[in-house]
């Protein structure tokens, strides 16, 4: 079966090989190659949220579904290595798009001023660059549990006996830490006014916007980064704040 | 009414240039922007300096060769309005006023405000050509033109090369004038048939040029003199990408 994927793999790989080097070197592919990568990680940090977001249910239903995602061997390799690989090529596109950029003006204004240009499109930078440090400390945090070795200790019992991971108690734990917390809605907060420009560029990137669907667009984009921040920033406060204890 | 201006001068491409500060008294508000400058440099002759130089033909916002960053703002603060249509009288009294050229590596700068736009130029001639028949003029209805067609393709068209949205543009691209000259061709019938070369061939000579990449904030729309859409920047991300798809598996 690996064989068959593999040469079909190859095989169109023959076809694409130009696609494929005009996907990298060109101008617009690389932007393409943005805006893939970006749709992979907005599915992603939506499904993360949706989630996380069990914490208010009963402990059980966390550490069940928790549980459920640690124990799906190849297939959660799988969705890492897509992960990965979207993440990497979001930032391989963003510095080359950069470094491009930089070159084509050498020699800036003196003065420059911008007619409309969002806030959230001239910081995409860095609120990328600050929530690639989040994600980093993330996964230290509560994947690898390397920040605190203790969490590799908490270990709960569901209602039909299977002893699993206590994801319920280290959300608690950890964020009942007020600059673990902080530091989590700054970056949110980044994350989500990077998806107010990201979302809606995405369209336009491959080409799927235009100025009459762009006002439902940009509402769309405006909605889903708010409700994006709400639903994570309110895992943390209420933790906090001791409503889930 | 009394300006300041601190404009830029650089006495050729490789000469480093610095912002030099003049004083414009006595200036009629009705006098056109370009104007204003031939005053201030009718004084500068008079006094024995050199003038600014400046790009400027038609005057009446047409050709697309005038051009400065007054302000921070390619062609200055009003929307849809070359330099050369620009009016004094929207300035104030007592106005600073910074001047400066359209920057862009691919632009470099030839004097003071004048910059080399022959980049744009060599994207146009990548663009190749269109398949018509010469000879005496074609039956008027052998080839339908949906009204809309030919109306996106007149607006496409409205482009006047200037390089304002280059010179706007965080990024100096050049995504607005190539979508605006691809598309004229692109989306009516007469054009269609050397669409997928013409697209390709465009941005490789757009990238080829130095032009930096599109991060879609539109400003280039918002300065153009022309009011030209982005939604012909989406149509050139289509078309490209159709026909890098397109062309791989392309026979030969
Ligand atoms: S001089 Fe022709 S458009 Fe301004």
């Amino acid at each position: 079966m690996y064989c068959g994927g593999a040469a079909i793999v190859f095989i169109l790989s023959i076809f694409m090989e130009q696609t494929t080097a005009r996907l990298f070197r060109s101008s617009l592919g690389k932007k393409y190659v943005m805006a893939v990568s970006g749709v992979i990680l907005l599915l992603f940090v939506i499904g993360h949220l949706i989630g996380n977001l069990q914490i208010f249910a009963h402990p059980d239903l966390i550490n069940s579904y928790a549980h459920f995602l640690q124990n799906m061997g190849p297939g959660l390799w799988a969705v890492r290595l897509i992960l990965l690989t979207a993440v990497v090529a979001h930032i391989w596109a963003a510095v080359e798009l950069t470094l491009e950029n930089r070159r084509a003006r050498p020699e800036d204004y003196r003065e420059k001023d911008t007619i409309q240009a969002s806030y959230a499109s001239r910081t995409m930078r860095i609120s990328g660059f600050i929530v690639l440090a989040f994600i980093l400390f993330h996964l230290a945090h509560f994947t690898l549990q390397v920040v605190n070795p203790q969490y590799q200790e908490l270990y709960t019992q569901l209602e039909d006996g299977t002893v699993v991971h206590d994801v319920h108690s280290m959300m608690v734990s950890g964020f009942q830490n007020i600059w673990i917390s902080g530091f989590y809605l700054i970056a949110i907060g980044l994350l989500s006014v990077h998806l107010r420009h990201g979302f809606a560029s995405m369209f336009q990137s491959i080409g799927l916007r235009n100025r009459k669907i762009a006002g439902p667009l940009e509402k769309t984009s405006l909605g889903l980064s708010i409700l994006y921040f709400a639903g994570n920033a309110a895992i943390p406060v209420a933790i906090l704040a001791g409503f889930v204890s | 009414m009394n300006l300041k201006l601190r404009v830029w001068r650089q006495k050729d491409r490789n000469a480093p240039g610095k912002l030099v500060e003049y004083e414009a008294g006595d200036i009629d508000p009705e006098m056109s922007f370009l104007e204003m400058l031939d005053v201030v440099n009718e004084r500068l002759i008079g006094a024995g300096d050199e003038p600014i130089a400046f790009d400027h033909d038609c005057r009446e916002g047409i050709c697309g060769t005038c051009s400065a960053t007054i302000n921070g703002i390619p062609h200055g603060p009003e929307r849809a309005t070359t330099v050369c249509q620009l009016h004094m009288r929207h300035f104030k009294d007592g106005d600073i006023l910074t001047i400066e050229p359209f920057r862009a590596k691919p632009f470099p700068v030839i004097r003071d405000l004048m910059v080399d736009r022959s980049a744009f130029d060599r994207i146009i001639e990548s663009g190749g050509f269109v398949s018509v028949r010469t000879g005496s003029a074609p039956e008027a209805n052998t080839l339908p033109i949906p009204k809309d067609a030919a109306e996106t393709a007149m607006d496409a068209a409205a482009c006047i090369g200037c390089g304002a949205c280059v010179a706007a543009c965080k990024n100096a691209s050049a995504m607005l004038f190539v979508a605006a000259k691809s598309s004229q061709l692109n989306t009516l019938p007469q054009g269609k048939p050397e669409k997928d070369r013409r697209v390709l061939n465009m941005v490789a000579a757009m990238d080829e040029a130095g032009f930096g990449n599109c991060t879609n904030q539109y400003e280039c729309s918002a300065v153009c003199p022309k009011t030209i859409s982005e939604d012909f920047i989406a149509q050139l991300n289509r078309e490209y990408l159709v026909a890098s798809v397109k062309q791989s598996f392309a026979g030969k």
